[in-house]
């Protein structure tokens, strides 16, 4: 029993990241606008958020110097693909090559220093509930954060004139901007909007999941970010569904590692990119009816005056 | 105005130039190349810290030059020979992967010296060197046993390469020879560095019942998870005291220094050659960190085994070694395993309820 609750702890924080990140990126993919740079984005997020927070001594300060270094990073992004229209792939990876140079920079002074964790909710009675307690009442505020985040995304792209009109970006460019909308302004905030959460995904890693900066610490999180993207079709249900599918096969890998079940650890530890083509395979079988990329993905739009 | 300014720029950039051209024609220029960040606190932080003790030894004969963050594979051919090119006469090249690429550069050119860290190929300009650290290993195991109230040791494995697991078999026939009973749990997490699989691993691992963390990965995060779990753990390649100090029973540093100082210096007097250095204890090629968060006579029964190995009087590999399958190993160098043997090693020991992956 607690070794079960111990397993669903451990997810739930391994996958709190992936979440995160991916939720911006669902939002700026949906707008129309492909961002690789996620990797340095969530990099940068976690130096500066472990800056903020060594410096003030405040976790929640922390978090926002993480968000705004993250949109600072997604401005850059901004102002090269939506400004100057350049080629988003190739924008997309000269970022996450920056970040991973800039996070070293600014992260230069930090290593080796230690930093007091994020702390953990605790609710009287209700956190000691067996089993249950310390998974539902027990969880730092990034948990908690990043699931009603996604609720918020969901209901902000299927219940808001907003999201009806981001989407509409996102499929045909040209119609909502023969519309009437401002299409280059949607998507910069849909960008800004996957800097900050990206930002907030790199702060969680030295701020709560292991509190201390080492540069490239994020290790390819922004990567599976972007395909956990793509492996929920474009739907922020989905994306939860991935994100925390992921998170378990990650953790479950190592359990059954260390409980000595007879399967190599390769294969294991290729498990969760095994689902995403697998899914990506399903998906693409069955396209009538899925949700599937928004038609204007990744291509530039300049207005017409 | 302006162009005063910059006439004066110009002058002083040329006269600084051409100052440090003249100073650096007669000291010997050394190279080296990072797998990682000089930050990592880990593998690519002990070589810089080898090499900053080579400048306070003989920076007034000999000025340095590194590139770290530089890629094993063909990116690294070309990192090795922009430093021949700047001149460099005697080049480190610190980890596995950078084998090859060495090799190709060294045979181009033949008046340059190349030493390449933890590899097996070597040239009449090319030199390999690494340390024993299983020696460190066995020690750890020994402390390991006498403090496990479980009986059961977590142990984080990078790749199953032959040094990975001649480490893991060492800790296991040290912690044997204390507690005949002991268990090991291995996670392989097949990355040399994730904080955050690390931590996932170590949790884990005292989640599943084992209360020491061992690890072969090279950043502080299981180190943090056993300390705030109040549980005990082993640091890697360097000081990780900082991340556990009531959890850090002793941690195995890697101290390149010594070696460095020698090889520059042989290189000075001209007498360098290609060689295979495998230093162990005696040599100091790693120290043991301070044994902390022990009773004094598990750090008397350490400080003793330490000892006994830097004298050679005892050996970790010593015959007869007992296989899993039960069958001994054969011993080829006479009363213990032959170096090749140890660099060679795919086999876990009787003990050990596991199998390598792949295997």
């Amino acid at each position: 029993m607690e070794l079960i609750e111990a397993i669903i702890l451990s997810v739930l924080a391994a996958s709190t990241p992936l979440l995160l990140a991916a939720t911006g990126e669902l939002v700026t993919e949906r707008s129309g606008v492909l961002n690789l740079g996620v990797e340095g984005m969530m990099i940068v997020g976690a130096a500066c958020g472990f800056g903020g927070a060594l410096l003030t001594g405040s976790t929640i300060i922390g978090a926002l110097c993480g968000i705004v270094a993250g949109t600072a990073m997604s401005l850059i992004f901004a102002a090269m693909t939506l400004g100057l229209a350049v080629n988003q792939v190739a924008t997309g990876l000269a970022l996450t090559i920056l970040g991973i140079g800039l996070s070293g920079l600014i992260g230069a002074g930090f290593v080796g220093e230690r930093i007091t964790p994020a702390p953990h909710l605790y609710i009287p009675y209700l956190t000691s509930i067996p089993l249950i307690g310390r998974i539902v009442f027990g969880e730092d505020a990034f948990v908690y954060f990043s699931i009603a985040l996604i609720v918020a995304v969901w209901w902000f792209l299927y219940r808001t004139r907003g999201g009806l009109i981001l989407r509409a970006c996102g499929d045909n460019h040209v119609s909502a901007h023969a519309l009437g909308y401002s299409v280059l302004k949607i998507r910069l905030y849909a960008v800004m909007f996957g800097g900050a959460c990206a930002g907030l995904a790199g702060a969680y890693l030295p701020l709560a999941y292991t509190p201390f900066f080492i540069p490239g610490m994020t290790a390819g999180r922004g990567w599976i970010a972007l395909a956990l993207v793509v492996f929920a079709s474009w739907l922020p249900g989905r994306l939860a569904i991935g994100a925390y599918l992921f998170g378990a096969v990650t953790i479950l890998q190592l359990h059954a590692q260390g409980a000595g079940v007879g399967i190599p650890s390769q294969f294991l530890s290729s498990l969760p990119y095994l689902a995403t083509v697998i899914v990506l395979v399903l998906l693409s079988r069955a396209r009538t009816g899925g949700s599937t990329a928004p038609a204007a993905l990744g291509t530039v739009f300049v207005p017409d005056r | 105005m302006r162009k005063t300014l910059f006439a004066a720029a110009t002058a002083l950039l040329l006269a600084g130039s051409i100052s440090s051209d003249a100073s650096a024609a007669d000291k010997l220029k050394v190279g080296f190349v990072y797998l990682g960040p000089i930050g990592d606190l880990g593998w690519t932080y002990q070589h810089d810290q080898g090499r900053q003790a080579l400048v306070k030894e003989l920076g007034d004969k000999i000025e340095t030059t590194y590139l770290e963050n530089v890629p094993e594979g063909p990116d690294a051919e070309r990192a090795i020979e922009q430093l021949v090119r700047a001149g460099n006469k005697l080049i480190f090249t610190t980890s596995f992967g950078y084998m090859d690429p060495t090799l190709k550069v060294a045979k181009k050119y033949p008046n340059v010296h190349f030493e390449h860290c933890s590899g097996y190929k070597r040239d009449k300009n090319m030199a390999t060197y690494s340390a024993r650290w299983y020696q460190g290993r066995y020690i750890q195991g020994q402390i390991a046993a006498k403090m496990s109230k479980a009986g059961v040791l977590g142990y984080i494995g990078s790749f199953p390469i032959p040094e990975v697991v001649s480490g893991i078999n060492a800790t296991m026939i040290g912690a044997q020879s204390i507690n005949p009973n002991i268990k090991v749990k291995i996670i392989w997490v097949n990355t040399w560095f994730d904080p955050g699989k690390e931590a996932d691993a170590a949790k884990a691992l005292l989640d599943q019942g084992a209360d020491i963390i061992m690890q072969h990965t090279d950043s502080p995060a299981p180190m943090q998870i056993a300390s705030e779990r109040g549980k005990l753990a082993f640091g890697q390649d360097s000081e990780m005291i900082k991340f556990g100090p009531k959890a850090q029973l002793t941690s195995i540093l890697d101290t390149w220094g010594p070696y460095y100082i020698s090889r520059v210096k042989a290189e000075l007097d001209g007498t360098w050659k290609s060689e295979d250095v495998w230093g162990g204890l005696d040599t100091k090629m790693f120290e043991m960190a301070p044994y902390t968060n022990m009773p004094d006579d598990v750090k008397k029964l350490a400080e003793e085994t330490q000892a006994a190995i830097t004298s050679g009087k005892l050996q970790p590999f010593k015959c007869p070694v007992v296989a899993q399958d039960g069958k001994e190993v054969e011993c080829k160098g006479g009363d213990h395993l032959t170096d090749p043997q140890i660099l060679g090693m795919n086999f876990y020991v009787k003990g050990i309820d596991d199998k390598i992956p792949g295997k």
